[in-house]
């Protein structure tokens, strides 16, 4: 019987898993926006040297998991499992940094949600008591984005005023059954929603939707309201999906004005950084959480976080033949 | 899809238009036809300048056709093409220099996958559909135009 699942979609940790050592890695243009001051590590070049793009995400996420076990001080074998993934097809980055650490791998590909994905998994082996000690981690990077899934880098076009940026960055989380840090009380999962958009340049629009869904099934799960969270953080929405998810939560009657962000809006200054609506990728809401969030718990200005990554899970292959984009949000309840 | 999915669909999407950013129409038109406007000053006075050196119009304007190929490839080269694009807009991608760009930039991307599967496969991975459909309309036009005459 399930005795850990409440409600329609959420699942309630009796032996809350522990956040004990967080890391995240930006790139420059990361680097030089509002949150600069709370990521571990700024790259002075997206390509830290290796030869192509995809090489140097890998070691991007690479890098930061290494350090997120330096900062509990543990090593790759003290780790039961590694959750991960990326945009890129067949999980590139994920698997080629999976290759060299020699940990236990699950690929996971949730597009944009991958972050909350794999930390509510690896909540879920932890609490089941399979595993002592998960990574949670995933990455994303501008130029390997662009190139699968936009234009070359150097063609030149204007891009529609809804359109986002896609982070360069990383972020590596390690979950304990025992240690300090802060604990993952609830997760729900997110169903696929679609609202028939079709436009790949607006995302934001396309995702609000599943991001709300989800939400909205938490606080009806949990019996939570919209006050009990001291912030409420979607993955990468971005200026136009926050506010239509702000829209669509008030038509629910859920008030979240005053505890309600986005780490696609946070994470730039979209009016001298041209960034449009904002940022997006897996390594938005990793690099926003494990670098901003997490740190503002420890320092307990933040107590009651819910995280919710939203994905557009979309491809270029469904965007050719004209499909919707379908929209998928996870959340995670984290509290310290 | 069943109908009320369909009309629920139909008011979000009508909602979401309502309340997306516009992309700036009129800025966008005057930035181009200033920029496109001096791609053209620029050409003609470069192809006046090289029929005073004595070469025919048809040679003069194919130099200066190169003169622009070039010119956007330089500059893609450089990694400044795209940023003056954001500007410029369709002042830069409708002329000759767009062409270019789309074809060079191609070639620098997919250099990392290899001489034949990268920039062998791909080299006209933005510029074959104009040329496709470019060359089938001339063709047909073309047919048009000899029943015509």
């Amino acid at each position: 019987m399930a005795v850990k699942k409440m409600g329609q979609q959420t699942i309630r940790f009796p032996l809350p898993p522990k956040i004990i050592s967080a890391y995240s890695i930006v790139g420059p243009k990361e680097g030089e926006g509002p949150l600069k001051d709370w990521f571990d590590e700024i790259l002075e070049d997206d390509m830290i040297k290796e030869k192509t793009w995809e090489k140097a995400e890998s070691k991007m996420l690479r890098s930061a998991i290494n350090a997120s076990l330096k900062n509990c001080q543990k090593t790759p074998e003290d780790i039961d499992f590694l959750l991960s993934g990326d945009l890129l097809n067949q999980l590139m980055s994920a698997s080629y940094t999976a290759r060299d650490l020699g940990i236990p791998f699950y690929g996971l590909y949730g597009a944009c949600s991958t972050m909350t994905e794999s930390l509510s998994l690896a909540s879920m082996l932890i609490d089941g008591g399979f595993a002592d000690h998960v990574i949670a981690a995933t990455s994303s990077h501008f130029s390997t984005a662009e190139r699968q899934y936009r234009f070359p880098l150097e063609h030149g076009n204007q891009k529609p005023p809804t359109a986002q940026w896609t982070v360069t960055g990383s972020g590596a989380l390690v979950l304990a059954s025992q240690g300090a840090g802060p604990v993952i009380t609830h997760i729900t999962a997110g169903k696929v929603v679609d609202f028939g958009v079709t436009d790949a340049n607006n995302m934001g629009a396309a995702m609000a939707p599943a991001a709300v869904d989800t939400i909205a099934i938490h606080f009806s799960d949990t019996g939570r309201s919209p006050d009990f969270y001291d912030l409420i953080l979607t993955g990468d929405l971005g200026q136009l999906g926050k506010q239509i998810a702000k829209d669509l939560l008030t038509e629910k009657g859920f008030n979240v004005e005053s505890v309600y962000n986005d780490c696609g809006v946070m994470i730039f200054d979209s009016i001298n950084q041209d960034t449009h609506c904002g940022g997006s990728g897996c390594g938005c809401s990793a690099s926003v959480f494990c670098g901003n969030i997490y740190k503002r718990m420890m320092k307990k200005e933040l107590k009651n976080v819910l995280l919710v990554s939203t994905g557009a899970l979309l491809s270029t292959i469904s965007t050719q033949q004209g499909e919707s984009i379908p929209g998928i949000a996870h959340a995670v309840a984290v509290s310290i | 899809m069943s109908q009320k999915k369909n009309r629920m669909n139909q008011k979000y999407n009508y909602y979401v238009n309502n309340v997306a950013p516009k992309p700036k129409y009129i800025s966008n038109c005057i930035k181009a036809f200033f920029t496109g406007g001096t791609v053209c000053i620029i050409g003609f006075i470069l192809q006046k300048w090289i029929q005073s050196k004595g070469l025919d119009q048809k040679t003069a304007s194919s130099i200066v056709i190169m003169i622009l190929i070039f010119s956007a490839q330089f500059l893609t080269g450089l990694g400044v093409f795209d940023d003056i694009v954001k500007f410029a807009g369709a002042g830069l991608i409708v002329p000759i220099t767009g062409f270019a760009n789309s074809i060079v930039s191609p070639a620098m991307e997919y250099k990392k996958e290899g001489i034949v599967l990268g920039v062998g496969a791909k080299l006209f991975s933005l510029a074959g559909p104009v040329l496709v459909w470019g060359f089938s309309a001339s063709v047909i036009i073309g047919i048009i135009y000899a029943i015509i005459t």
